[in-house]
């Protein structure tokens, strides 16, 4: 179980980016991350693998604080939680397969990771992950080739071989057309499912999210407004997240 | 309605404005030269007809041709070793210094300052300063070049670094993947095409170089064209620059041929 309690940050002096933010997530379940751009959204996102180094409260991963880390407890926790981006933030120069082994490095030893040197299992594993987002035949092929949708599917590859309880998924469809966004949450939400593991996705499309999660949390100027089963989602809620009506994004 | 045309007219007038300025400024300075542009422009065809008479290449100078090569190739030889020994420990400094992979903010700045540095003290004042040290000898050349070569890759890797490799960083940081695994797994292999570009093109600036710092030096095609200019043997030198124009030149077209592939 992933519990965030009472989480705080600022960037400036008195001008809190995030005040007293808590929430929990069981396995299996999908929690989306809704609010206007600004609200702190990545800001939630990147303390829970401590990307971004927030000033107080408590990160727990089955009990165990992330913020109280040292270098090696950290790189042990974040093997544990994998990131998808907005951007993809693959290495466009490497193939399909190598991106997706990536995932491993946490495991690996600093020399072996350094020169790339993988298990078989470990090689094996990547083909069926690859399988299971369906791009099986693209394994050898240059990241730089790929569409959008593609690339954000080797990304949701590359996290789950790290084995990971928690997925965190920043903007996961903010740079994909229609189609492909609906393939990748889709995805998401069935990979959740299957291995039983914790997605948390900042979104800003309002109806994926509410299509697609078990769970939307709201943030408004960096404070939590709305913590509800994603049914529960409802026009006036909207309205006070975003200050104006935006009825037709629930249909 | 009228604020937009009037902004238009007014764009106009500013342009003429700078125009005029900068006309101006050229006038006043050749009135403080006492330039005579006339004869000025009228002397360009008669220095070009000079030059072709006086430097054309004659058959005398054609069986010079071995000697010219054998000192060509020892230039490139020079500007292409300067550099990649340049581009190797520029590449570990910009690592060190650049704000996506450095060690800190301070370390930023002082890397900086010292690429800034050799990079901002002429190749001419380089060469001169180290032959005190090391005589007229190719090392002396192969240093000079080194250490200007040095001061602009290190610039030119650290942005390249942060410009292009900051997202992939991320991504492995977030796996947990150590310092060293995501410098070799994400900040080499995303920046290898740019990196090589950038050593492309010092290489053929420093073969043009390597011939200036040669005529300090007393080494490679430099000295050549030293030797022959100074025993007003125009033909020789003709036919000297003309071998290293072509060889420039093939430079430039086989590094565009390697970036096309690997870009």
């Amino acid at each position: 179980m992933l519990e965030v309690k009472h989480l705080t940050k600022s960037y400036q002096k008195d001008k809190p980016a995030l005040t007293d933010i808590s929430f929990s997530v069981e396995p299996g379940n999908f929690l989306a991350i809704i609010g206007p751009s600004g609200a702190g959204k990545t800001t939630i996102l990147r303390s829970l693998n401590q990307l971004i180094k927030d000033d107080d409260g408590q990160i727990l991963l089955d009990g165990s604080d992330i913020r109280s880390d040292n270098k090696s407890q950290l790189r042990k926790h974040r093997r544990q939680i994998g990131m998808v981006f907005q951007n993809y933030n693959l290495v466009e120069r490497l193939t399909v397969i190598e991106n997706v082994l990536h995932g491993r490095l946490g495991y690996k030893s600093t020399f072996a990771g350094m020169f790339g040197i993988y298990s078989e299992d470990e090689k094996r594993e990547a083909l069926d992950l690859l399988d299971k987002v369906g791009l099986k035949d693209f394994a050898l092929q240059r990241c730089s080739e790929l569409s959008g949708g593609q690339k954000q599917r080797v990304g949701i590859a590359r996290s789950l071989i790290q084995h990971p309880k928690v997925i965190l998924c920043d903007e996961p469809i903010a740079s994909l057309d229609p189609a492909s966004s609906h393939t990748v949450m889709h995805l998401l939400k069935k990979l959740t499912v299957e291995f039983n593991i914790i997605c948390v996705a900042n979104l800003h499309q309002i109806n994926l999210a509410k299509k697609y999660a078990d769970r939307i949390v709201g943030i408004r100027q960096g404070k939590l407004v709305f913590d509800e089963e994603s049914d529960m989602l409802s026009e006036e809620i909207l309205e006070t997240l975003y200050d104006q009506t935006i009825s037709k994004e629930l249909k | 309605m009228s604020s937009p045309i009037k902004f238009l007219a007014q764009k106009h007038r500013k342009q003429t404005a700078i125009i005029a300025v900068i006309g101006s400024i050229y006038v006043l300075s050749s009135w403080i030269l006492n330039f005579d542009n006339f004869s000025g422009f009228t002397a360009v065809p008669k220095a070009f007809n000079w030059l072709g008479v006086n430097f054309f290449p004659t058959a005398e100078s054609v069986e010079l041709l071995p000697r010219i090569w054998q000192k060509l190739i020892e230039t490139v030889a020079l500007a292409v070793s300067s550099t990649v020994v340049a581009a190797i420990i520029a590449l570990f400094v910009a690592i060190l210094g650049s704000k996506a992979t450095g060690i800190n903010n301070y370390v930023h700045v002082v890397v900086r300052g010292i690429a800034s540095f050799f990079r901002n003290i002429p190749l001419v004042a380089w060469a001169m300063i180290l032959l005190f040290s090391f005589k007229q000898s190719d090392f002396t050349g192969f240093l000079a070049l080194l250490l200007m070569t040095v001061g602009y890759l290190i610039r030119a890797f650290m942005e390249i670094i942060e410009d292009e490799a900051s997202e992939t960083m991320m991504a492995l940081k977030a796996t947990g993947a150590s310092y060293f695994q995501v410098i070799f797994q994400a900040v080499l292999p995303q920046i290898m095409p740019s990196l090589i570009s950038w050593v492309l093109y010092m290489i053929e600036n420093n073969v043009r170089d390597a011939t200036l710092v040669g005529i300090l030096t007393g080494t490679g095609i430099g000295f050549i064209f030293d030797l022959y200019f100074k025993s007003f043997r125009f033909d020789a030198v003709g036919m000297t620059i003309l071998a290293i124009i072509i060889v420039v030149i093939t430079l430039e077209v086989l590094s565009n041929q390697i970036r096309k592939v690997i870009l």
